[in-house]
């Protein structure tokens, strides 16, 4: 069964220096608050784990929490590039990361390999590209290798499953007794925290009783760790029905990542200074 | 967006200023016909998409990698996953799904996509520029829908921007194949879809010749010298004997294009 506690408690219980985290939402329903929380508490040599890193693992990988990122498409959507991502694979600033590269349909099948408890999942793809060979040859576990199909004999592609340690998402609503529920774009949410040893799950608002809503996906509570009110607590991306993704702060992003000074600052006033637990 | 580049007589006593970036929008949303299914690349592709269904394909089927199937946006979106792309959408569905689903058996009709470099056979690199992998001079954002798009939609259109850095002899990394090295690569890849049929730029069109595959000027925009396209372009560029000249944006077109884009004006 979830536990209902506060974004500060959730963190502290659930993510430790070290860990594997997934943080997911695809454009919708990134979780911004639980992101902030991980920087405020200092967490270091995080694995993150994410199909489009976003904003948020640029905050994440320039306040010095990553080790390594494993990831399918890490830019600013529709304005350009994430400065601090950059700024940390082309100087090492604030300190080198590992990355580990897949598309975005790989990705999702690591997840859903994850989520079936099964230790790869089957695609038809990579082939000939240079991520492909790049995977062949890392020094560490290759994460993509030709499989032939024992029925046809063709060759597919397999990738390694995913099991974070930890799932961190944003929905729109919990019960009382932590049944989350939330919709419109639904991303690798689910996928991602059955994939994962713990989750923590921010929400919109704690109701006494979820209605029913027409393409909504629900994630009992016994499948989820810990459950959080956190209003707006995806902003600058949004949570239909509650808000509207901030086009304008996607934009003004860029300016105060493109300087290490700028994002120092934007740290100090905008998340080390706020009490645990707001966002 | 770039400055004016060219006027073009555009009704009784009328004229017409569109900049590159327009005219490349327009010719790209021209290619797609009424009816087909899209998946749709975020930024130029977009646009063209939407134009396209704005203009003479209302039934134009967009498919972003968001899982939003049949997506009818009034404005342009900043993201693949804004909310007016899920409200208007026939079908939200998961991103496995969308990948799994609707893009691997080969559902989809076009690929639109995007490109930072691109060679003469329409490889297309999104990952890193320069130096080597662990320590490039550029890191880009990566691979994204891209190369499972190239792969498996029954053909590929691709639409950037023409300089010496974006148009390359050999991508500095294959984030999405072409026609890898030539004729018979994506037959021996096991790519199912047909790949690129046409790159769209700022100065016109280039096509994949039908026997090397590597890709030719078919068509010039109004204004645009070959000569002026061989010198944006970082191989020796084939131009076809008579390119067509496509003909500039209609005031209809801009106009659609503008009211699509003025949100982010």
């Amino acid at each position: 069964m979830a536990e209902i506690v506060s974004l500060a408690e959730a963190v502290e219980r659930a993510i430790h220096d070290g860990d594997a985290v997934a943080m997911e939402g695809f454009t919708h329903l990134i979780p911004f608050a639980a992101g902030h929380e991980v920087i405020r508490q200092r967490r270091r040599d995080l694995t993150l784990i994410r199909m489009t890193p976003d904003l948020i693992y640029d905050q994440l990988i320039g306040a010095g929490c990553a080790r390594k990122l494993i990831f399918s498409w890490g830019g600013n959507p529709g304005v350009g590039s994430l400065h601090r991502f950059r700024d940390a694979v082309e100087h090492a600033w604030p300190t080198a990361l590992e990355i580990e590269e897949h598309s975005h349909a790989g990705m999702a099948n690591r997840y859903v390999a994850g989520a079936s408890g099964l230790p790869f999942a089957v695609l038809r793809g990579y082939n000939g590209t240079g991520l492909e060979s790049l995977n062949t040859g890392h020094e560490t576990a290759p994460t993509i290798k030709p499989i032939t199909c024992p029925f046809t004999g063709e060759t597919l592609t397999a990738v390694a499953a995913i099991r974070p340690d930890v799932a961190v998402i944003h929905a729109q609503r919990s019960d009382r007794s932590g049944n989350v529920q939330f919709w419109g774009i639904a991303g690798v949410q689910k996928e991602a925290v059955l994939a994962s040893q713990r989750s923590v799950v921010t929400v919109e608002e704690i109701v006494d009783s979820l209605d029913p809503r027409p393409g909504a996906v629900v994630l009992p509570s016994w499948t989820v760790s810990y459950v959080a009110q956190v209003p707006g607590g995806a902003h600058p991306s949004y949570a239909l029905g509650y808000s509207v993704r901030d086009n304008d702060y996607y934009v003004a992003w860029d300016a105060i990542a493109r300087d290490r000074d700028a994002f120092s600052r934007w740290l100090e006033d905008r998340v080390y200074v706020e009490t645990a637990g707001q966002s | 967006m770039t400055s004016p580049v060219s006027t073009d007589p555009a009704g009784p006593g009328e004229l017409m200023t569109y900049t590159a970036d327009e005219m490349m929008t327009v010719a790209a949303a021209r290619t797609l016909r009424d009816g087909m299914t899209c998946f749709v690349g975020i930024g130029l592709p977009s646009a063209a998409a939407n134009l396209a269904r704005a203009i003479h394909a209302p039934g134009l089927v967009l498919i972003y990698e968001s899982g939003t199937i049949g997506a009818k946006p009034a404005e342009l979106p900043l993201s693949i996953g804004d909310g007016i792309l899920a409200e208007t959408a026939d079908a939200v569905v998961s991103v496995p799904e969308v990948f799994n689903y609707w893009l691997q058996p080969g559902r989809i009709d076009i690929g639109f996509l995007g490109a930072a470099q691109i060679d003469k056979f329409g490889n297309i690199n999104t990952t890193v520029i320069g130096g080597d992998y662990a320590n490039p001079r550029v890191r880009l954002p990566g691979a994204g829908g891209a190369p499972e798009i190239a792969a498996s939609c029954r053909e590929v259109i691709v639409v950037v921007r023409q300089t010496t850095r974006s148009f390359v002899e050999r991508v500095d990394f294959v984030t999405s194949v072409g026609y890898g090295s030539g004729p018979g690569d994506r037959k021996r890849l096991g790519l199912t879809g047909a790949g690129p049929k046409k790159i769209i730029t700022d100065l016109g069109v280039l096509e994949p010749d039908p026997v090397t595959f590597e890709f030719t000027v078919t068509g010039l925009f109004p204004g645009v010298s070959a000569a002026a396209a061989k010198e944006r372009t970082g191989w020796d560029l084939a131009v076809a004997s008579e390119p067509q000249i496509i003909a500039g944006p209609s005031p209809a077109e801009l106009h659609a294009l503008r009211n699509l884009q003025r949100e982010h004006s």
